[in-house]
């Protein structure tokens, strides 16, 4: 029961980022213990015109959406945590052509801060592409406007 | 593309005062709509508001991936222009702080180059939107400059 609540969050929360829209990203799975998405390879994401090797930006983009989302399987409620900083190290480059997956897990819930951290891989989770550390603020529950939360 | 033709084209960017042809190379860097700017010594790149960039959409703000991915293409283009490195920088990490909301509007950025070694560059990133003064994301970044 928890699991789908978790999975309907998730899906919703992509829902309403048009960025993560026009890439095509995916919840591919969600539950307590974290979240995955999946990000199709397309020409867009291309960094390296050469090699056809995904762009650093849209990997940063895959793990911010992901860490982000990640919270709302920690949370009872759903809030809105922007993000206050990320780090992200480059283990390997993601091979051409191929789908990237992004895993997060919240590691530490505060009343104030989120501490996530996840990676970035293609077959398999051991062999990551990037591994990834983001703390998001958290800004409480989403009553009627979300305005002014700058 | 060989290192001859990067090199050529960074020589014709830096003639003709046009940038674009570099920025169209990369397919990334087109879908966001990077821009470059000269001014002086100087270069200030310019990531024009666009509704595909959005994320948050109530504020409306940028999806904070793509300020991040405008910030590395940035420092990453910095590099091959100013640095004469005659292919294309690889990322080894990068981290970035969000210090405001990136609203729907032109977001700009600029970069500082730390150190650079024979390996390995270290750059800042300041990006801003109204004044420059009040940055909405620092970052700073690695990538390995020698031969791939």
């Amino acid at each position: 029961m928890r699991e789908s609540l978790i999975r309907q969050r998730a899906e919703q929360f992509l829902g309403m980022l048009r960025h993560c829209q026009m890439l095509g990203m995916q919840v591919h799975g969600a539950d307590e213990q974290g979240l995955t998405l999946r990000l199709p390879y397309s020409e867009n994401i291309i960094g390296n015109p050469e090699t056809g090797g995904v762009h650093g930006g849209a990997i940063t983009t895959l793990m911010d959406t992901t860490c982000g989302i990640s919270t709302v399987c920690v949370l009872p409620e759903f809030e809105i945590c922007p993000t206050l900083d990320l780090r992200i190290d480059y283990m390997r480059p993601a091979e051409p052509g191929r789908d990237v997956f992004g895993f997060a897990e919240c590691y530490r819930v505060t009343p104030n801060v989120i501490f996530t951290r996840g990676v970035a891989y293609q077959d398999d989770p051991q062999q990551p592409i990037a591994h990834v550390v983001g703390a998001f603020m958290r800004m409480g529950k989403v009553v009627g406007s979300a305005g002014g939360a700058a | 593309m060989t290192p001859m033709d990067l090199n050529q084209l960074v020589r014709q960017a830096h003639e003709q005062n046009d940038y674009d042809p570099l920025i169209q190379l990369i397919p990334y860097a087109r879908m966001i709509g990077i821009e470059c700017l000269r001014l002086g010594d100087d270069l200030v790149f310019r990531l024009p508001a666009n509704r595909d960039c959005i994320g948050n959409p109530t504020l409306p703000a940028l999806h904070g991936g793509v300020i991040a991915g405008f910030m590395e293409h940035s420092a990453m283009l910095h590099l091959l222009i100013f640095m004469g490195i005659p292919h294309l920088p690889k990322i080894i990490d990068f981290s970035i702080d969000y210090l405001r909301a990136g609203h729907y509007r032109d977001t700009y950025a600029q970069c500082q180059v730390w150190r650079q070694g024979k390996r390995v560059a270290n750059v800042a990133i300041t990006a801003w939107q109204t004044n420059q003064t009040e940055p909405i994301a620092t970052a700073r970044a690695h990538f390995k400059v020698d031969e791939p």
